[in-house]
């Protein structure tokens, strides 16, 4: 049962993370309602994908201060599997080419694997087949696609609609697509956009991470996030991502000095 | 007594009980036992024995000529063939042929017995072409080839198509003793004929099993032979198999191997190119755990000119469990223009599994392309980082990495049957589902 006063879908404390001892995290605070679609942006190296695989759960990343709260639960110990039981789904900057496990093998076992955590049993196969249809339909994927190995040979456009047919069939309370528009053509963006708005609800959140504008015109954000250097610098309406389209970041920069 | 002197006095009883009546046999079967004595049992000393040791497999009291055991049904087999086709099946059990249980044929291909080639005249100019020409004179063929009785009799005649799969079964029911097997295959596969045989060693029993096993395969011009080993065979069962293939101008032959199980595997497989433009495949995929060893020793023998040998052996080791890929490609000065491809990859589970992989590349040919890769390594961290974080639980997201990992190698399986089968085994063994297409 969806706890009917949950206020925040995510809470960031004072997160700190670091890898092979280089901190790259430095104090990251964010709060994500239901509801609410949140955009970060920043210069390339600032940290947005170590922050997406930080709350991921990636295990490259250490946590070495800071919590991280998703619907009322500290997370930090979780590993990534229990993380996406929980509705946390990350759309990669760089999804894994795996040959060999079919999209659609690879699909079952993990709707099935949520189904599982969730004390459900196994998703029927004519009702998967069906759902598979409907999501790939809706993201315009070719059906040979589905049989293909994971990832292997798609184009950088093909990975990240991918990405979004995945979340489609796992539909996340948290949804973070990190710069899932890079590499994407206007009628491909359009696509994933409209994948993303049709999970959006009172309920599920989305933290988008992008370099530009553009994707914001189709997935409309409450609140934009500048990420300089490890830490949130400055947070704002979605007028912030029209004035850091046209200004460039540099100006933050020297606002915050 | 040492398992040598008891085989070796036991060969005279061996004589006089199957003998038959063939002399040129007796000759060939008494020096072999001869070379027997001489070479004895491979010992670590041996370079090519260095990783294998068969000590333990020899501690046994072996005994060589079980008694015949009709109590076997369809049922009690079943599971061990490729039922849902249509094959001839040619059923050992304890090394005696049983006939209730085979499908033969004498029309237009010879799928039939050793015995009965060995000692009826249709098949002399055959057995005497063909019998005992291409394995080498060592302890282990020579052993084989003194005791010889039984075992598979393929003859595919000019431009005939075998119409269905064979099945060369063998197994094992031993009860209260422990058993020492030597099938003998001779497989003739005449001038742009075809063939497909799949070939399995099987225990019924609990008691320790040795199966010394010599097939001698003969692929005439433009012959095709795809030849099926499934080794997954109880933990109590250990193997030595001795497979020899000579090729002829423009053949195409492949053997596949599949070792999921036994106690000890070793896999001597020996390609020898005879004309050009021939293509030789080898492939293999292993994967075992506990104390399982299994040790692929190949050799590609390239002798004229434009021929091509492929080499794809995959090994998945846990637990204790050890492995050895020794891969010989041999190309002559004659042999320009050869293409050579040899890969072995590995993943080690458990800190405690080994493998032992040693390339070996001789070549006395300018004008070639070889190559030869061996990898040994863990599961790709970002892969099964991905996997989880879609929710598949860690073991079960290892597991199908491994499969994904091993399975490109049944790419090349022609029988979807048996590809469905191979498939399944190893994706239950690794604790995976899959299977499930649009
Ligand atoms: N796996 C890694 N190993 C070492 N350094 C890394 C790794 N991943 C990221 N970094 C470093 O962390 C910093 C932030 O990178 P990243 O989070 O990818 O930034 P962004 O997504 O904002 O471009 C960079 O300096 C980058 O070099
Ligand atoms: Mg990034």
């Amino acid at each position: 049962m969806r706890d009917a006063y949950l206020k925040y879908m995510l809470t960031i404390k004072n997160l700190h993370a670091s890898i092979e001892d280089k901190e790259i995290l430095k104090g990251i605070d964010l709060e994500i309602k239901p509801g609410e679609v949140h955009a970060i942006m920043g210069p390339n190296g600032s940290g947005k994908s170590t922050l997406s695989s930080v709350i991921a759960g990636n295990e490259d990343f250490e946590q070495t201060e800071g919590e991280i709260i998703f619907e009322n639960e500290e997370i930090s110990e979780l590993a990534p599997e229990e993380r996406a039981h929980k509705g946390l789904f990350l759309s990669f900057q760089y999804p894994v080419e795996i040959p060999g496990v079919s999209v659609t093998n690879f699909m079952r076992a993990s709707v099935n694997a949520h189904r599982k955590a969730q004390g459900k049993e196994d998703m029927p196969a004519n009702e998967m087949l069906k759902l598979i249809r409907e999501k790939s339909k809706m993201l315009e994927i070719d059906r040979k696609f589905l049989s293909r190995s994971l990832n292997q040979g798609f184009s950088g456009g093909e990975k990240k609609r991918n990405e979004i047919f995945q979340m489609a069939m796992l539909e996340p309370k948290l949804a973070i697509l990190d710069e899932t528009d890079s590499g994407l053509d206007i009628d491909a963006l359009k696509v994933v956009a409209n994948g993303v708005n049709k999970l959006r609800s009172k309920d599920n959140s989305v933290l988008l991470i992008t370099h530009y504008q553009r994707l914001l015109n189709y997935i409309v954000p409450d609140v934009v996030h500048v990420m300089i250097d490890g830490k949130i610098v400055k947070s704002g309406g979605k007028e912030l991502a029209l004035e850091l389209e046209e200004r460039g970041y540099d100006w933050i920069k020297t606002e915050k000095v | 007594m040492e398992l040598k002197d008891k085989l070796v006095s036991s060969f005279l009883a061996f004589e006089e009980e199957y003998g038959g009546e063939n002399d040129d046999l007796h000759n060939i079967r008494n020096q072999a036992i001869k070379d027997f004595e001489q070479f004895g049992f491979p010992g670590r000393k041996e370079e090519a024995w260095k990783y294998t040791s068969l000590k333990s497999v020899l501690k046994h009291d072996y005994s060589f000529f079980p008694k015949k055991n009709d109590s076997i049904e369809y049922r009690d087999i079943k599971e061990y063939l490729i039922n849902d086709i249509d094959t001839y099946n040619l059923v050992f059990i304890d090394g005696v042929y049983a006939s209730h249980l085979s499908n033969t044929t004498h029309d237009k291909i010879d799928v039939c017995l050793m015995s009965s080639a060995l000692n009826k005249s249709p098949y002399k100019a055959v057995i005497d072409n063909y019998f005992n020409k291409i394995a080498p004179k060592n302890g282990i063929n020579s052993l084989n080839t003194a005791f010889t009785r039984e075992g598979a009799y393929i003859h595919i005649h000019k431009n005939k198509m075998a119409d269905k799969p064979i099945q060369i079964v063998n197994f094992s029911t031993g009860k209260e003793t422990a058993m020492f097997l030597q099938p003998r295959n001779l497989i003739v596969v005449d001038e742009n004929s075809h063939v497909q045989i799949i070939e399995r060693h099987q225990s019924l029993t609990d008691s320790p099993v040795l199966t010394n096993s010599v097939t001698e395969i003969f692929a005439d011009k433009r012959a095709i032979v795809d030849y099926y080993k499934i080794q997954n065979d109880k933990s109590d069962a250990s193997l030595i198999d001795n497979t020899f293939i000579e090729q002829k101008a423009e053949s195409l032959c492949s053997v596949h191997t599949f070792s999921l199980g036994g106690k000890l595997t070793r896999n001597n497989l020996n390609f020898y190119q005879k004309g050009e433009r021939i293509d030789s495949t080898l492939k293999g995929i292993t994967i075992i755990e506990g104390k399982q060893h299994v040790d692929h020793n190949t050799l590609v023998h390239h002798i004229e000119p434009n021929c091509e040998s492929h080499q794809d052996y995959k090994g998945i080791f846990d637990e204790n469990s050890t492995g050895v890929f020794n891969g010989k490609v041999l190309v002559e000065k004659e042999a320009q223009q050869t293409n050579a491809y040899q890969s072995n990859n590995n993943v080690l589970l458990n800190d405690k599994a080994t493998i032992n992989s040693k390339p070996q590349l001789e070549i006395f040919a300018d004008d070639v392309r070889c190559s030869h890769g061996c990898t040994i390594g863990q599961l790709d961290e970002i892969a099964l980082h991905y996997l989880r974080s879609r929710g598949i639980p860690k073991k079960e997201a290892q597991g199908l990495l491994m499969y994904a990992f091993a399975n490109n190698v049944l790419d090349s399986v022609k029988i979807p049957e048996l590809k469905k089968r191979i498939n399944t085994q190893i994706a239950h063994k690794l604790g995976v589902e899959v299977g499930f297409n649009l």
